[in-house]
């Protein structure tokens, strides 16, 4: 357990030499869903409903990066290669950075800072409410991501992310709910949180 | 860019726009890359060349609302049986055969049978009619149909008394329709309405829009419009007509018989059990809008509704 949060930091330290190149690469990347986006908008290449689309793309992207950094501990696990733990980290706080875009697409074109609107579509719409829940509880999780709060925190910390199962859990229902009747993506979704959660259960009972 | 040609009926925007209208999607997008001097970004989109329509006349059924742009009308396009991404529509439709065409009128009529698309329209005079349509996943357009009064084809074909209900149905041919190879809905597609509806002089069967033959993905050839009811009710590619005594199952029905109804009246009122109905959002701009009862048709059709619960009959 301590190998596990000491990842981000000490043993991080250590193998910072041996593959510099990743983390900017993987900043590069994590940004280039956005790029793109204010690419497409400038360029009026994002069809006839931009904010839908954009809803989409941001919606998605909150997803598959959270999904992905789910998968680092599996990855690492599976590969031994202990340098992706380095990005972890960044691949939450991007979690993160998209769903606020995606709540903020809601929030000023959907409802247009409307808030007794807003408060009634939280709570009478599950997608909605989940969706929400997801990203209010994402928020204590981005805030305590320095190392100053990881030291700060100690074993709490560690108890806190734990709560990223549970949002993930939640973004992926938020997704499946809204759909109207093709479920397939949203179900993909589903099926890679499901494996990434059985690894874990798996290597928790193997113990 | 899009070369479009302005439609020859088209109010210079600077006479009828009221001042709400100008933060729309485009002035945002031409001012915001203008600022950022961007260069030409955008590829050149191809459209398929319309095919011209017949004579038609302008009718009185036109709303004073700017029009949604054809590329819009033509490349957001719900149409299940050919891919549940409205943007992926257009292209997958794009070689889907609409001639020859044949239209069975059956059920309780006096004139059954088989007939070809063309003997179907050759006596009814073709119209324009200026239209809202509010889709029930709350985003609207302001569409140019022609076409023609369903009431009059009804008219000529004679129901019985019997007759209570149409019942439309889309056709079948998953080898053109690739959504069609997987049953995300009970295929074929069908739509009904009850008489009185199909005989108000609001519902049209459309074979164009902007003055053109209707692009596949609307429908093509021939298809319903019902501006006061959701979009869904709106069945496209119309390839049987049956006059029934009781009322149709609707596909939506059965996808979701407590989501979708078979009145399904635009009403801001009654919400979608997963989504709200009280706004929309008009393609074309970028904040939403206040949906109205029916609609905005309430005038012509609240009368067929009256003492009916609404929440009941969705």
């Amino acid at each position: 357990m301590r190998a596990w949060i000491s990842g981000v930091s000490s043993e991080g330290a250590r193998t910072a030499r041996k593959a510099r190149w990743l983390k900017p690469l993987v900043f590069l990347l994590c940004l280039l869903p956005f790029a793109l986006l204010v690419a497409d908008l400038l360029s009026d290449r994002l069809g006839a409903n931009p904010v839908e689309k954009i809803s989409h793309r941001t919606g998605d992207w909150t997803l598959r990066l959270l999904l992905l950094t789910l998968s680092i501990t599996p990855l690492r696990h599976i590969s031994g290669w202990t340098p992706l733990l380095r990005i972890r980290r960044m691949l939450g706080l991007y979690t993160f950075f998209y769903a606020t875009l995606h709540f903020l697409t809601y929030l000023v074109f959907d409802q247009f800072f409307d808030w007794q609107e807003i408060w009634k579509d939280i709570i009478k719409r599950p997608y909605i409410t989940l969706g929400f829940a997801s990203f209010v509880l994402l928020i204590p999780l981005a805030a305590t991501s320095t190392d100053g709060m990881i030291r700060r925190l100690g074993r709490h910390w560690r108890r806190l992310h734990q709560m990223v199962y549970i949002i993930a859990t939640l973004g992926v229902f938020h997704y499946l709910w809204l759909v109207k009747k093709d479920l397939r993506e949203p179900l993909v979704y589903a099926f890679i949180l499901l494996a990434l959660l059985g690894w874990r259960a798996w290597k928790q009972r193997s113990r | 860019m899009i070369i479009r040609s302005q439609p020859r009926h088209a109010v210079k925007a600077s006479e009828i726009t009221p001042p709400r209208y100008y933060f729309n999607r485009r002035r945002f997008i031409t001012s915001a890359a203008a600022l950022l001097a961007a260069p030409a970004l955008g590829w050149p989109v191809e459209s398929r060349p319309a095919r011209p329509l017949g004579p038609y006349t302008r009718s009185r059924y036109i709303i004073d609302e700017p029009l949604t742009d054809y590329e819009d009308i033509t490349h957001y396009n719900n149409f299940y049986e050919f891919s549940t991404d409205k943007e992926d529509v257009a292209e997958l439709a794009k070689d889907f055969r609409t001639d020859p065409w044949t239209v069975i009128i059956d059920g309780e009529v006096e004139k059954p049978g088989r007939y070809h698309l063309e003997d179907i329209l050759r006596p009814h005079p073709l119209e324009e009619r200026i239209y809202r349509l509010r889709c029930v996943e709350a985003w609207s357009m302001v569409i140019p149909w022609v076409g023609f009064p369903l009431a009059d084809l009804i008219k000529r074909f004679q129901p019985t008394s019997r007759a209570k209900f149409v019942e439309f149905t889309t056709l079948y041919d998953p080898a053109q329709m690739p959504g069609q190879r997987r049953r995300i809905l009970d295929w074929p597609y069908v739509e009904g309405l009850r008489m009185d509806e199909a005989m108000h002089p609001l519902t049209l069967l459309a074979v164009g829009l902007y003055g053109k033959v209707l692009p596949n993905q609307n429908g093509a050839p021939l298809r319903l419009v019902v501006p006061w009811k959701y979009g869904f009710k709106n069945i496209k590619s119309i390839v049987r007509i049956r006059f029934v005594e009781h009322q149709p199952v609707s596909t939506w029905m059965k996808a979701g018989p407590r989501e979708y109804g078979f009145y399904a009246n635009v009403n801001p009122h009654v919400d979608h059990p997963r989504w709200s109905q009280a706004r929309e959002r008009r393609i074309g701009e970028f904040f939403k809008r206040k949906t109205l009862m029916f609609n905005g048709y309430g005038e012509e059709v609240a009368q067929l509704y009256a003492g009916m619960d609404l929440r009941r009959f969705f």
